[in-house]
């Protein structure tokens, strides 16, 4: 029996290059770890690059259930000699560093105060695959076999992963169990030894849970809210919500004869896809694009153009570094304001912000209901981290909310208004909510066609430059922004009475801060918390604010741009915020949090 | 007695297809083209209910607005119609999609986004009122203008000009046509024919642009008669014009002299060309700007290219009809996407 004092509480950071095939291997052994019933997250931290340049992949293994990126890391496996020389310092003091000694380890790579396990990895491999480029994916396998000895990982588990990932290839199974298993034995053979933590199973653990990225709950979401016409240009991080509706479109909107109830089209750059989705909305369909910063740069013009010619469309943003090309494949939320206030002119729109699985799928599909009722674009603000890790999950679940297709008047609609002495008036604000009617062309009656532009026109469509119906449709574009403010989801508010401090954040944020919070909480601070999930703000956020005295806002971007909103709409109360910031690319942890907001209140006592 | 007005197989009359009065200059090309445009709809008995007009920005894209007030109509944004036709043609396939777009909204802006949808071949009528400038920012050079064009300021083009008709045969546009603004006798069949066509069928009609159009050189506007135009210099008077006809027959060439004095030389294919041989119609293009003439007529014709939406297999129902029951998948396909999401 292993000396171990930490039962399911493990951050291992696998180090290697990309192209190597470590992709399959990470996901072997993170799934492995999520069959046993452990609650675990992985993230990946991959170049921006196709082959060779330096992949970290760290999963956190956490009885507890906290899925954040934890802060420190525990096993390094040290598989990228490019990296190794900074890697070794990445491990926390007593933690393991794993290597493949079949060759001499460098004098310049030992350091102390960690535990060094060394094993031949290539060697093993040689002997095991014939000489061809799988030698050096296999490689990655003789890892997972060593991890799983060191951590109580048990092999049949393994095998168990490897069935429900290659089930119709046993060839397939059998060669990376092979390489597994030369791992796992030759760890056991030496008698290794680690004394730091261990991995149980724990009975039913993940029952019910389901792991994915938020790109496919998106993309499901998508697909279930309507989506049917999907329009979209290759970025990272957003190509793979569209590649999976590729995926999903087909099989779960099936026709009886064949013919697609959908059309996705890879557009020839995203200045197309917005303006195509721009073309499908105003003609009626459900349309969307997915894209990331420099994606919605260019579509500029057209998000204007939606805005003010209030044509319902649908963006899906995937935030990661920037400004320009940035780091591309790194996560942030730094494109807040670029979404908020897209275009030029006086614009401002409506953003669904998720911040777990469910709710990506969740605003997935309510952003098509959003956007018809409110006939403007609407933008689901989700991240990197978010949109391309795996995350454990409850399964997703549908509500029965029925589509909203907003106030869409039929030729028969239109029959009875005029029986009713009613006139159809395309961007008149009946109802006094700001949200005019629409027709749809294809409309037969004869009232129903009308001229859609984005210059200047008055309540009836008509081309006009004339003072007052220019301001009277700016203004009621204002008022159909504050009738959204009553409708977006409401933020999530966790708060207990007499507590004094604040802590607010939105998407991808929101974990490594319910962590934080109880890492406050065992150190005498406690707090209540509000997740903001929507833009325009909501009355509950004023309200949040107010009644505390310090609140913390936390963001993954260099200029505080939420704070800088709720400043702007609610100046009275921005002397209570102070603002959390991490901008470094990487997914937020909870410990820098903890750092900040600790030096934050030193401060501020001091002060 | 006044005699009754003509009516067409839908029993409508031509005043039917009428649009807002028109802003352009008086006796702009792009007005005789509006009206050619207009009769095609009218002799073809196409509903206008079942066309969507749509545009990008400059003085050839406000003029969907000008014919056929019971249909939809789409000013977009300057370049960007060819996507946004794209789009709404996805959305609902089963209505005619007209669009009228500039030389500089589709040969500089524009120029990919048009491009690729002659490539996927999406069902558009599509009439480019080429008038070799920027009529609406006031007379700069557009990518169809001819090298040794002359701006008023006296900016010589010495870039080759884009020949809209041959891009869109290489990128694979199905009805390619080329006529001229005042020809109507030529213009309103040739419309005819596309909108009867289902693919992309592009039209590029030369069409004046009476006030600055002006410039010496130009193959589309040789020689300025100096004086004539020099109020427009100074102030903004934009002189009254008449529309200039055209009439000739296939197989001849015809000279037009347009508002400014210059001449240009049009020719007519003749009943001898075969329009649906693609290695020919490039030639034929090259072959006429050789000599310094505009060929006009149907250039090249495939009807056995299937459209975009046919391409795509789209269901017969408009995509922007489908409700819920379409639309949302069952629970039940939920709970299997999650159990796979288990493994
Ligand atoms: C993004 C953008 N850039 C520039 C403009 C300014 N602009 C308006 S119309 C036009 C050119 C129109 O020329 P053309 O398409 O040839 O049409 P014409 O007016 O000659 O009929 C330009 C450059 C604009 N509206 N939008
Ligand atoms: S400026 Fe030229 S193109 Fe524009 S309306 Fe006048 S004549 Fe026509």
């Amino acid at each position: 029996m292993l000396d171990t004092p930490l039962i399911n509480d493990l951050s291992i950071c696998v180090a290697t290059e990309n192209g190597s095939g470590s992709a399959s291997s990470n996901n072997i052994l993170f799934k492995a770890i999520f069959k046993m019933g452990i609650p675990c997250s992985s993230k990946n931290m991959f170049p921006s690059n196709i082959q060779g340049l330096p992949t970290w992949y760290q999963i956190r293994a956490n009885a507890d259930g906290y899925l954040s990126r934890k802060d420190v890391i525990d096993v390094m496996v040290m598989f990228n000699d490019a990296t190794a020389a900074k890697d070794i310092y990445r491990v926390r003091d007593g933690g393991i560093i794993l290597y493949d000694d079949s060759t001499p380890l460098s004098p310049t790579l030992k350091r102390d105060g960690v535990q060094y396990i060394g094993f031949p990895a290539n060697k093993l491999v040689a002997k095991l695959v014939p000489a061809s480029p799988l030698r050096a994916k296999q490689r990655n396998m003789v890892y997972v076999g060593a991890l799983a000895y060191l951590f109580g990982i048990d092999m049949s588990v393994i095998k168990a992963v490897l069935e429900d990932t290659f089930g119709k290839k046993p060839a397939v199974i059998e060669s990376n169990l092979v390489c597994i298993d030369a791992g796992y034995q030759y760890c056991k053979e030496q008698n290794f030894k680690q004394n730091i933590a261990r991995l149980e199973p724990i009975p039913n653990g993940n029952k019910g849970k389901i792991i994915t990225e938020g790109n496919t709950a998106a993309a499901i979401g998508a697909v279930y809210g309507g989506a049917s016409v999907i329009c979209w240009y290759p970025i990272t991080p957003s190509s793979s919500l569209a590649e999976s509706m590729e995926y999903y479109l087909p099989r779960l909107r099936k026709q009886v004869d064949g013919k697609k109830a959908y059309a996705i089209v890879q557009a020839e750059d995203e200045i197309a896809s917005a303006s195509m989705i721009v073309g499908a909305g105003w003609a009626g369909a459900r349309s969307m694009t997915s894209t990331s910063g420099p994606g919605v740069s260019l579509m500029n013009e057209s998000i204007g153009l939606a805005y003010y010619a209030e044509i319902p469309c649908v963006f899906f943003i995937i935030q990661r570094g920037g400004p320009s090309t940035g780091l591309p494949t790194r996560t942030q939320q730094a494109d807040i304001s670029l979404m908020y206030g897209a275009s030029h002119g006086d614009t401002r729109h409506i953003l669904l912000i998720p911040h777990d699985m469910n709710s990506c799928f969740d605003f997935a599909r309510q952003s098509f209901n959003y956007a018809d009722r409110f006939q403007a674009p609407v933008f689901v603000a989700m991240d990197l981290d978010l949109g391309m890790n795996l995350w454990s999950s409850e399964p997703l679940k549908l509500n029965a909310e029925q589509y909203d297709w907003g106030k869409r008047l039929s030729a028969q609609d239109l029959d009875e208004w005029t029986k009713a002495g009613k006139k159809f008036r395309r961007y008149f604000d009946q109802d006094g909510d700001g949200i005019p009617y629409r027709t749809v062309p294809g409309n037969e009656n004869r009232l129903a066609s009308f001229f859609t532009r984005g210059s200047g026109h008055d309540a009836d469509a008509k081309y006009s430059e004339d003072e007052h119906d220019y301001k009277y449709i700016l203004d009621r574009l204002k008022k159909k922004h504050d009738t959204a403010r009553k409708f977006v989801p409401k933020p999530i508010i966790e708060k207990e009475r007499g507590v004094k401090t604040g802590i607010i954040c939105y998407g991808s944020s929101y974990e490594p801060v319910r962590e934080a919070r109880d890492r406050l909480k065992a150190r005498g601070l406690k707090t209540n918390h509000m997740l903001i999930r929507a833009l325009p703000l909501t009355s509950e956020v004023r309200d949040f604010i107010a009644e505390h005295d310090t609140v913390y806002l936390v963001e993954q971007n260099r200029d505080a741009q939420m704070a800088a909103i709720i400043k702007d709409e609610m100046p009275e109360l921005g002397a209570k915020l102070t603002s959390i910031l991490v901008y470094n690319g990487l997914p937020v942890t909870a410990g820098e949090v903890v750092q900040q907001i600790f030096e934050a209140a030193k401060t501020a006592k001091t002060a | 007695m006044a005699e009754a007005a003509k009516i067409n197989r839908l029993n409508m009359t031509e005043k039917e297809y009428d649009g807002a009065p028109s802003t352009m200059c008086k006796g702009c090309g792009h007005d005789a083209i509006s009206a050619s445009v207009q009769r095609a709809y009218w002799e073809s008995s196409i509903d206008p209910r079942k066309v969507v007009k749509l545009s990008g920005i400059g003085c050839s894209s406000k003029t969907p607005a000008y014919f056929m007030s019971q249909s939809f109509g789409f000013n977009a944004v300057h370049g960007r119609m060819s996507a946004v036709a794209t789009g709404a043609n996805l959305a609902n396939h089963t209505l005619m999609p007209i669009g009228v777009s500039g030389d500089g909204d589709t040969s500089a802006i524009g120029l990919g986004n048009f491009c690729h949808m002659m490539r996927r071949n999406v069902n558009i009528t599509y009439i480019i009122e080429n008038n070799g400038v920027y009529g609406l920012t006031k007379g700069q050079f557009s990518a169809t203008a001819d090298v040794g064009s002359v701006m008023k300021g006296g900016k010589v083009n010495d870039i080759p000009a884009i020949d809209l008709a041959e891009l869109a045969i290489t990128l694979g546009a199905t009805y390619i046509a080329r006529s001229f603004s005042g020809d109507r006798k030529q213009l309103a069949p040739l419309v005819q024919g596309a909108l009867a066509h289902k693919g992309s069928a592009i039209l590029d009609v030369i069409s004046p642009c009476v006030t600055f159009n002006n410039h010496e050189g130009s193959t589309k506007s040789l020689k300025y008669v100096k004086g004539h135009l020099d109020p427009i210099h100074d102030l903004d008077f934009v002189p009254p014009y008449e529309n200039i006809e055209a009439d000739y027959d296939e197989g001849t060439d015809h000279e037009v002299k347009m508002h400014d004095g210059s001449r240009i030389v049009l020719h007519k294919l003749g009943k001898d060309y075969d329009p649906t041989n693609k290695a020919n119609a490039i030639q034929a293009i090259h072959a006429s700007i050789a000599e310094g003439k505009f060929l006009t007529g149907l250039i090249f014709y495939n009807p056995n290219r299937k459209s975009f939406t046919d391409e795509l297999g789209l269901c017969d129902m408009p995509l922007a009809d489908l409700g819920q029951d379409m639309l949302q998948p069952p629970v039940e396909a939920l709970e299997r996407i999650n159990s796979d999401l288990m493994k």
